[in-house]
Order: structure tokens, then sequence, then C-alpha cells
């Protein structure tokens, strides 16, 4: 994967003289004091991440966290009082005012929390204005309009003003305008919160399709986890204009960087993020066809269970013997071919915990995770199933 | 110590002087200034007067109805009827094109300047103290300097009037500016438009229902000034409500008063309609 941006030690202060209070906060103070000596006020501290090229980046925190304020440095919206954005190898705070105009009308676009639409344009109008500012003729531009309007669903409403639409086809148009000039990059800055929350879980079902589809860079704003975790292949979680941890959800969730971030987490719903291979054990007890029935039943006598899988010389999944056909066929000689159950369930290793609850129950035996080649990569028992639900504290992780 | 001190800063006298200093050593440009203007309104008010009545009635009820309903249009050609009927139809010309080009004038002057205090605090904050002094200072003070400049007439009047009705248009075009929301102007720039480009695309056009009312505000306010216009010489129903009141005319001065009136409501309807026209273009208030 390359990294498509990174942002080194960026902070943002707003205030008569922001320079000035970079050293303060070097010494360690916090934003508070720093309000209160200096009537500044600091948005983001000393933030760096590294954002990679089609990456679906979703930066959290609660309101007043600076993640409004971090999203939009990105395209210069807020000019970092220190540190560097690189995109694409550039600096684009270094940029001259023709460059970044280039950026902003080339390769980065925005979507907003309130839409930002301009209600004098019809919808249509609205969709091209970016390739109007880039001074497009107005055919290629309406052409190229009218596609983004089709895609998300949106045709037939061109001649209409914003105020005429709901919510969610307001963003729609956000969202077909931000992509007429085919940007590298999307920010979307809480485009859902607007939304009543049905709509808000199809427009997020429609942005995840969409990614699919075009592949860009989105960088996220949310301050709802469960749409952060459900969205991002990685997470950035933001307090007091800090980053506190950058992950994915799994390692978030699993491993919280401090007593914040785990009771951030708290209330997730852990089933839509936790996946089969999080929660599988290794498969240690496994037979495979040449070791033969009598190891079978030592190995089952030892571990105390009732059944065993059996796999080929190259793990591939064969079936499973349970220990009464096995200490029948040793008795009439038989092979274990001959005594070989085939019907095992079996999951993919990205099947979510949610996915996985009904099998587990319905299935007697545990569930086995294969790969493509149906190889044995872990086993799911019940237990598992059960215990990755219960999120544990922090403290108790620690200790 | 009941009375005041006897300390005495000569401002009036100074202002005065400067104003002496003014007419004295520009009156080419005063000059030059007062051919202008006063062909102008010459032109218009001829304009006015070519045009039939019944044309410029007919025209003024479809203006009426298109911007406001049937109802407006049609009261609106019932009231220049009337004016017609008190035989003050060429004054009344003559007051419409002083304000047409005072107005116009203010408007072109105004809203400029509106978006340049929309843009720079330094400039808002001495123009407002301005603005106050050109809505409150009496009429008649400022009417003294114009008639240094300009001879007495028509083109004096619309200095005064634009004098008086500039400054809601330009308080309304900033504020109209400054009241774009802040998402909108933030959409468009991440799109990379220029400065040019974001006040010509985006911020006049948002602002455009608060600047029309500023239009709506000014031009009634350039109507007020009538009756004052006509203390420095202009003609028009001013001149005739002056008239009336120096013979203690009671049928005179009302007929004339409620032309001036009838004037004010067609305007004001137009306008307003206009404004609302622009509103409701793009569905609701926003």
């Amino acid at each position: 994967m390359t990294v498509k941006i990174q942002l080194q030690h960026v902070s943002k202060i707003f205030g008569p003289r922001p320079q000035k209070i970079v050293p303060l906060i070097e010494q360690g103070k916090s934003k508070e004091e720093i309000l209160k000596e200096t009537k500044h006020t600091v948005g983001v501290y000393d933030a760096s991440m590294d954002i990679y090229d089609g990456e679906f980046f979703v930066i959290m925190g609660l309101s007043g966290s600076g993640k409004s304020t971090l999203i939009r440095c990105f395209n210069m919206l807020n000019v970092p009082t220190a540190g560097s954005i690189l995109v694409d190898g550039e600096d684009i705070t270094k940029y001259s005012k023709q460059q970044l105009r280039d950026y902003r009308q080339k390769k980065i676009a925005m979507v907003f929390q309130h839409f930002g639409l301009f209600s004098h344009r019809t919808i249509l109008e609205n969709v091209e204005y970016g390739l109007e500012i880039r001074g497009l003729s107005k055919e290629e531009r309406r052409k190229i309009a009218m596609e983004q309007l089709e895609n998300v669903g949106l045709k037939g409403y061109e001649d209409q003003y914003p105020d005429q639409l709901s919510g969610g086809m307001q963003q729609r148009v956000g969202i077909a305008r931000a992509l007429t000039n085919n940007p590298d990059i999307l920010l979307m800055d809480e485009p859902f919160s607007a939304l009543d929350p049905l709509i808000r879980r199809e427009m997020q079902l429609e942005l995840i399709d969409l990614q699919d589809r075009l592949q860009k860079t989105i960088i996220f704003i949310t301050h709802d986890v469960n749409e952060a975790f459900k969205l991002g292949d990685r997470v950035a979680v933001m307090k007091d204009g800090r980053v506190e941890q950058i992950g994915t959800p799994e390692e978030i969730l699993e491993q919280p960087a401090n007593e914040y971030i785990s009771s951030f987490t708290h209330d997730i719903d852990r089933s839509k993020v936790l996946q089969a291979e999080h929660v599988m054990s290794r498969p240690h007890n496994i037979l495979t066809l040449k070791d033969g029935l009598q190891v079978g039943v030592k190995m089952m006598r030892e571990n105390g269970i009732s059944s065993l899988f059996v796999a080929d010389r190259g793990r591939k999944l064969e079936g499973y013997i349970t220990i009464d056909d096995a200490i029948d066929a040793i008795r009439e000689k038989k092979s274990i071919e001959s005594i070989l159950r085939r019907e095992v369930t079996t999951v993919s290793p990205d099947t979510y915990i949610q996915d996985l609850i009904p099998l587990v129950l319905q299935s007697g035996l545990p569930l086995v995770v294969t790969d493509e080649e149906n190889r044995i990569l872990g086993i799911i028992l019940r237990v598992h199933v059960l215990s990755s639900l219960i999120a544990e504290d922090f403290d108790a992780e620690t200790v | 110590m009941k009375s005041f001190p006897d300390i005495q800063f000569p401002i009036g006298d100074t202002v005065a002087a400067f104003i002496d200093f003014l007419a004295l050593n520009f009156k080419g440009f005063f000059d030059f200034l007062f051919v202008i203007f006063s062909s102008t309104i010459k032109a218009t008010e001829q304009g006015l007067l070519m045009l039939p009545w019944w044309l410029l009635i007919l025209i003024v009820v479809a203006i009426g109805t298109y911007f406001t309903s049937w109802k407006g249009g049609i009261t609106f050609g019932v009231f220049l009827f009337l004016i017609g009927t008190f035989d003050l139809w060429s004054q009344t010309m003559t007051t419409l094109a002083v304000i047409i080009i005072s107005v116009v004038l203010s408007l072109l002057i105004g809203i400029p300047l509106g978006i340049l205090m929309a843009f720079n605090r330094t400039f808002a904050s001495i123009m407002r103290p301005i603005l106050d002094a050109m809505q409150t200072m009496p009429t008649f003070v400022y009417l003294i300097p114009v008639i240094f400049f300009f001879p007495l007439g028509n083109v004096p009047a619309v200095i005064a009037t634009i004098i008086y009705a500039l400054p809601p248009v330009m308080r309304l075009t900033e504020l109209g500016i400054r009241n774009v929301d802040e998402e909108v102007i933030e959409s468009a720039e991440s799109f990379g438009s220029s400065r040019m480009q974001m006040l010509m695309k985006v911020q006049l056009p948002q602002a455009l229902p608060t600047i029309m009312a500023g239009v709506n505000q000014t031009t009634m306010m350039a109507l007020s000034m009538a009756v004052v216009g006509s203390m420095v010489g202009a003609d028009g129903l001013g001149e005739r409500v002056l008239h009336a009141l120096n013979r203690i005319d009671m049928s005179l001065g009302f007929e004339a008063g409620i032309s001036i009136v009838f004037l004010a409501i067609i305007i004001d309807r137009i306008t307003a309609g206009i404004a609302d026209k622009m509103q409701s273009r793009r569905g609701e208030a926003s």
C-alpha cells in the first residue's frame, strides 16, 4: 500500500498570535490552561498519521475534539499553524495560491455536514460547480454532472432547487458534487449526522458500495463509534485536539490505548466489528488421514472430546469422526475414510460474529474457519463467540 | 458652575472654510458633474414624458401583475390614473426621473462599497459612523453645501437624495454578504474558487434577497426626499407641495401629497415583489 497523505506534527491554533502558543504546548500545558492564559484555542495538536491510497480512514471524536478542524487542514480550509501535510509527496502547506486552487480543483473534494449546497442554484448547477470553476464548457460539464446525478440516483431532479429536496437527497447532491471533479481524495465532515437514522444507514451502505467501485481515499469524520467502526478501514480517535489512537476497528476494540478509548468503545456492538479470525482458536487437535484411527482415539481421550476434525496432508478439511465410530472401526479394522462424516459447517475468516451466532447455535460441532482452498485456519467454539461479545475493561486487561 | 465654561472649538467654521475651499478650487469638477447629472435627469424625464400616459399605465399594470398579483397591478394602474386626473402627470414624471437617477446612482455606489465593507473590517468600521451621520444628520444641513457646488434645480436634489438614500443599500449589502452560510463559503472554497468566482457565483447571489431589501429601502427613502429636494429647486411633486404650503392651498397640497404616497406604494410593492420573486425561485426562504 502506498501512502497517499502524510500528516507530520500538524497543529492548528486559533487566535491572534497562534505561533506564540506552540512552545506553550510543547511545555505540556493543557488546552484549558492555554485558553485561560492566552485566549487561544488549540484546535489540533501534534497530529501525525499516514493515510494509504484507497483507504477509508475515519477520524472519530466527540464535539470539540478537533476532528472538524483537522479535516479542514487536508484541503487547507484551515491552514496549519505548525507541521506539514504531504499529499503524494508534495507539501500542500507550502503551495502558492495558484497551486492550492489547482489542488482543490483536481485532487480533493469535500462533503459537508449540512450539505453546503448553493441554494440559488439548481441541483444540476450545484453538481457542475466544480467543473464550472475549472472553466469547462457548458456541454461538457452538463454531461459529467448528469452522469454523477444518475450515479447517486437523482436523475429527474436536476432542475429542482436544494430546498425542495429531503435531507438525504441533498446529501446525495453533496456527494455527487464532490465526485464530479473525480478527486483522488474525498473529505467527509460528518456527512450523515444531520440525517435521520434510517436514511443514515441507507447512505452508509451506499457509501461502502461507492467506495468499492471507485476506490477513493476517503477521510470521514464522525462522532458515532458504530458508524466509525462500520465504515473505517482504520480509525483515528481524537480527544481535546490530540490523536489518541490510530488502528483498525478490531485493534481499537481489543487493545484500547487508554481508558478514554475503552469507555468510548464500551457500547459498541462488538458482533458487527469482530470477525471469525479474531475469535477463533488455533486448530491443535486435527487428525491427518495418514495418522490412523489409533492416534485419533488417543487424541480424543487425552483432550476429553468426543469428535475430531480430519484433514489431508495439505491441511485441507476432509470431515470429522466421532469417538464411538472410531472405536467401532478399530474393532472392525475399518479405515478412517469409511467412518468420515463430511457435514461440517465452515466459515470464512472475515465472517462477522453476528453471522456466526446462528451457525454455532445450530451446529452441534465447533465451526471450522477455512480459507478459499478449504484449508483449516482455526476452530470456533460456542464459548469463543459468547466471550467475544463481552467487552473487557481496560483496567482488567492491563492488570 | 451652572453654565458650561466658555471653551470654543471652531468646528463649524472649519467645515464652512473647507466647503468654501472645495467650491472654489474644484469648480471645474463640480461643473462637470452638473452637466452630466442634469443631462441624464433631463433625458430620463423626457423619456418618461414621451410615453403616452395609457402606455405607462399599462406597463405598470403589467409589471405589477408579474411581480405581485393582478389585483396589485390593477390597483397601481388606478393610482396612476388618479394622479393623471389631479393634473399632476408631468410633475410625477419629473419626480420619478429624479428618483430613478438617485436610486441607480445609490446602487452603483452603494453595492460596491457594501461589498468592500463586507470584506474589509477596517473599512467597515470607518464607514459605519459615516453612514450613521448620513442617515441622522438633518437633511437641510447638507443641502447648504450642496447648493454651494451646484446651481439650484434637480441636480442638488439628486445629490442630497443620494446622501440620504445610500446607507440602507450599503448596510444591507454588507449584511447580506457577511451572513452567507459559513459552510456554503467553505464548500465554494473547497472547490478551488478564486476570490472573484466566490463573489460573483456564490456570495452575491446568496446575498441577493438581502440586497434587494436594501434596494427597496433605498428607493423608499429617495422618495421621501421629494419634498426636501424641491427646497433646493427641484421640480416635480415636491415643488407642488411647497407651492401649496406657501399659498395655504389645501386642495393642491392634498393632491400632490397623495400622489407621492401613490408613487411610494407602487414602487415599494414592485421592488418588494422583485425581492420575493428572487427568494421564491429557490424554493423556500433560505
